[in-house]
């Protein structure tokens, strides 16, 4: 029997109760739209704020959607999709208030989405034209990181500069969350923000979304234990959280923000959810797993689910949603438009973020540049092929 | 071109990081369709995958630009639509192109520090100017390309995109204009063997030489057809083992070394965890088959085998199959569960028939093969052994097989200690048959005979049992009569 053939039972009971190994999975949301209560998470949501987490989901899918469309049509050169993973994101993104500093992969466009962050600079990233263009500590949300892991150790420092600032426990207090793949917990860099964040009791979150695949490497080729179970080794709290329950991902957050914003310390979450679509644009995911694993994890989507609990408890009508569906469209409408119109970086600019502050070597050599494309003005005489 | 629409082009992106061209497998539009922005319009096939490309356009479709089969290289146009005329798009009217316009960039120049011309906020291009780089003395008009391409195919590479690529560069500068030329032009081809990743490794598996074809694709490149063309015309010059290893090595050259990889690998990893897994016993079995080879004679005159092969490979499937039936503990597998090891024995056998193939040894099986007659046991190992040889032997074939005969005797040995296929229980080697002295009631006589051997996994079969299947496929061999009362 080889691990392959085990991956391939679409009917494991992942979900909704404890595995075998009393791993437990925290639950308010079940895939059917049932609301289910935990005695550690009490969740006290008003309709307009579920109406509100349901809005931010769908929006973030169909921008999504639209960038995987671009990059399909030459205009992006490449785009990590976070289909499947939209309450991951939108849950622990939801959890953040302005004191938080997040430490994003390059996967985390719900999360910026919460962070307020123009959805267009993150397209302009990935034409090419920008190196992300949003200022990371007006929207407490870093750079995306493409390196694995390593935003996890930028997360720990930064945690462990909060603390040297004595905030903690005020009301100025902030908290770092780290967002990585269960791939990157394979990497050293995660172990050891693990240790360190362990040690010295920083107030980070890391943040695991378990997406079952990294690229192509299925979990059971990364670890043996559910991933969650190894913060105890370092010896901080870990838990799993069902990553497709929008309403657990935004009370386990919460819960273990707070608890790093008032020096209780680290604590790892994973999200066990599921990448739906494929790594990036560049991969084609039908290479190494089975269409029955990605259509019994089709079951569980995180909108759905969502939906149907407005929809029972009437929260939310025909009209909501239709007027929703078309808010998305013209927000991707204008976003392809807008993406289209992104102009080309200007040679000069590459002069610009360098050093905080000017430097004369640097300004002598931006000067000589802008002398030398200045001789470009004016036409030239054509030569060669140029007739 | 209704006055009120304009018609734009969409050009074939690189859809990965740097592909250069890619295969139009399918369209699912035709013209006159109403098509949507972000419809999938067309599938293509790149050399890393099978991509659905979204319509960037909300319009009626003008013309498909390329055909199924095609292979279009990036930033070539694949389609028009015609769209509502509205604002100032980028003019990508098809037909009315004037030659002196700058060329169509294919889409990886963009990705250069040159600004695109028709950029909005761009300076518009109304004659040639020299484009600032960041090293060297910018770039001459219309003297970039996306790749350097020898000259000998490259200004009318017989595809839509020829007239906007013809101002591309000569090697030299030629006073005059390169004008379209006919598409049908026959063009030169060059020296270079030209095939795309996946022919190569499918020749390479297969050990067709590449060198020796001539290709029927795009400017003379080696496609799949070619290469199974190939295989299917010459058969000798496929070698059943990896060609480096029977090709005469070089004069000097004291040890070469071949990469392990594909089924090579795999048989390497199967094998290993076989014999290191499973603790082996063999058993042998000399048998006269001189009645075996009389029936094989007379089954080949029968109307119902007209048409396959009858080998005596045939009879001995049959009577393994019978040995099965009679003793199933033979036809099982072992299981590591959660709650402890299990047997599985197996109500159904998928036989499988060890082949030496271009690809090395496969062993695709016959699934269901308990239920077949003589004459369709015939037919469908025929089918077998053509597919796996043919590299067609889909992951199916190969997997889920319950037992295996592997036919030694083709390559002309008694006898061998076979390695059981990872998940089975045991394996039958049939060595050569031949003339050899035997006692025969009760006196010396010329009979043809075999050696048999079947190596089992003694975790699951013991002596006994192993005994017993290894003496009922010997009986059979040698009177078949004892498959009609058998079965």
């Amino acid at each position: 029997m080889t691990i392959d053939s085990v991956r391939g039972a679409p009917d494991t009971p992942e979900l909704a109760q404890p595995d075998r190994d009393g791993t437990e999975l925290i639950q308010l949301l079940t895939p059917e739209g049932e609301r289910v209560e935990h005695p550690d998470y009490p969740l006290d949501l008003t309709p307009d704020e579920i109406r509100g987490l349901y809005r931010d989901l769908v929006i973030t899918r169909r921008i999504d959607l639209e960038a995987v469309a671009l990059t399909r049509q030459g205009e992006l050169g490449i785009w990590a999709s976070l289909l499947g993973q939209e309450a991951a994101q939108i849950g622990s993104g939801r959890a953040l208030t302005a004191n938080d500093m997040v430490f994003p992969t390059y996967r985390e466009h719900g999360v910026a989405w919460c962070r307020e962050v123009e959805p267009l600079n993150l397209l302009g990233l990935f034409r090419g034209v920008n190196h992300g263009g949003w200022d990371p500590a007006e929207h407490g949300f870093h750079l995306y990181t493409i390196v694995i892991g390593s935003q996890t150790l930028h997360a720990t420092g930064y945690a462990m500069g909060i603390q040297r600032d004595g905030v903690l426990g005020t009301d100025k207090a902030g908290a770092t969350i780290a967002y990585f793949g269960d791939g990157a917990t394979s990497q050293g860099d995660v172990n050891e923000s693990f240790v360190f964040a362990s040690v010295f009791n920083a107030p980070v979150v890391f943040f695991c979304q378990n997406n079952q695949w990294a690229i192509s490497e299925p979990l059971e080729k990364q670890s043996r234990i559910p991933l969650y179970k190894r913060a105890q080794g370092y010896g901080f709290p870990g838990l799993r959280v069902d990553g497709n329950d929008v309403f657990a991902c935004l009370a386990v957050t919460r819960k273990a923000l707070e608890a790093a914003r008032t020096g209780q310390g680290p604590t790892l979450v994973e999200a066990y959810t599921y990448r739906m679509g494929a790594h990036t644009t560049t991969d084609d995911p039908t290479r190494y797993r089975l269409k029955a694993e990605e259509e019994a994890w089709k079951l569980k989507d995180p909108i759905e689910r969502v939906k149907a609990y407005l929809v029972r408890n009437e929260m939310a009508d025909t009209a909501f949603f239709d007027d929703l569906d078309a808010e998305a469209k013209k927000f991707a409408t204008e976003l392809r438009k807008a993406c289209l119109a992104l102009p080309d970086p200007q040679p000069l600019a590459m002069f610009e973020n360098v050093y905080a502050d000017k430097h004369p070597l640097m300004t002598e050599e931006q000067e000589q540049f802008a002398a030398y494309l200045a001789s470009f003005e004016g036409p030239v005489v054509s030569e060669g092929a140029a007739s | 071109m209704t006055p009120m629409t304009d018609r734009k082009q969409f050009k074939l992106p690189d859809v990965g990081e740097g592909l250069t061209e890619a295969e139009i497998v399918k369209w699912h539009v035709q013209p006159g369709d109403q098509v949507e922005v972000n419809q999938t319009i067309v599938e293509i096939e790149t050399a890393k995958a099978i991509v659905e490309l979204p319509c960037p356009f909300e319009g009626v479709v003008a013309e498909l630009m390329v055909t199924e089969g095609d292979t279009v290289d990036v930033g070539v146009p694949i389609i028009s639509v015609d769209v509502a005329a509205e604002g100032e798009d980028t003019p990508t009217s098809a037909v009315a192109t004037p030659v002196s316009e700058p060329p169509a960039q294919p889409a990886a120049l963009q990705q250069d520090m040159v600004p695109r011309v028709e950029e909005p906020g761009m300076v518009a291009p109304d004659e040639p100017k020299r484009q600032p780089v960041l090293v060297g003395y910018g770039v001459k008009p219309g003297a970039t390309k996306r790749r350097p391409r020898k000259p000998s195919h490259d200004p009318a590479s017989a595809t839509p995109a020829a007239s906007s690529a013809a101002p591309v560069a000569p090697p030299k500068p030629a006073p005059q204009p390169v004008r379209e030329e006919p598409a049908s032009h026959p063009q030169p081809v060059d020296k270079r063997t030209l095939a795309k990743p996946p022919v190569r490794k499918m020749a390479k598996d297969l050990g067709v030489d590449l060198t020796t074809l001539t290709g029927s694709g795009p400017r003379g490149s080696i496609t799949r057809d070619d290469v199974q063309a190939a295989l299917t015309a010459t058969p000798t010059q496929v070698a059943p083992a990896p060609a480096a290893a029977t090709a005469p090595a070089a004069p000097g050259v004291r040890e070469e070394r071949i990469p392990v990889k594909g089924v090579r690998k795999s048989t390497a990893t199967a094998m290993v965890n076989s014999a290191f897994t499973a603790p082996h016993v063999t058993e042998f079995l000399q048998v006269d088959v001189t009645r075996t080879m009389e029936t094989v004679r007379r089954l080949r005159d029968l109307p119902e085998f007209a048409e396959v092969k009858v080998s005596p490979l045939l009879l001995a499937a049959k009577a393994v199959l019978t040995a099965l039936r009679r003793n199933p503990g033979a036809n099982a597998s072992w299981a590591e569960g959660d709650s402890g090891a299990e047997i599985v024995v197996k109500n159904y056998v998928n036989l499988g028939i060890a082949a030496a193939t271009p690809r090395g040894l496969l062993v695709p099986n016959l699934k269901e093969a308990q239920d077949l007659s003589l004459p369709e046991l015939a037919k469908a190992l025929n089918g077998l052994i053509e597919t796996a040889r043919a590299g067609k032997a889909s992951p199916a074939d190969l997997s889920g097989g319950t037992f295996t005969i592997t036919n030694i005797g083709v390559f002309g040995i008694d006898t061998g200690t076979p390695i059981i296929t990872p998940g089975e229980a045991a394996i039958l080697a049939f060595g050569q048959i031949r003339d050899m002295p035997w006692v025969y009631e009760g006196e010396l006589a010329i009979r043809k005979v075999s050696t048999l051997a079947l190596s089992f996994d003694h975790r699951i079969i013991d002596g006994e049992l192993g005994s017993r299947v290894l003496r009922d496929i010997g009986d059979m061999l040698e009177d078949p009569m004892r498959m009609l009362a058998w079965s």
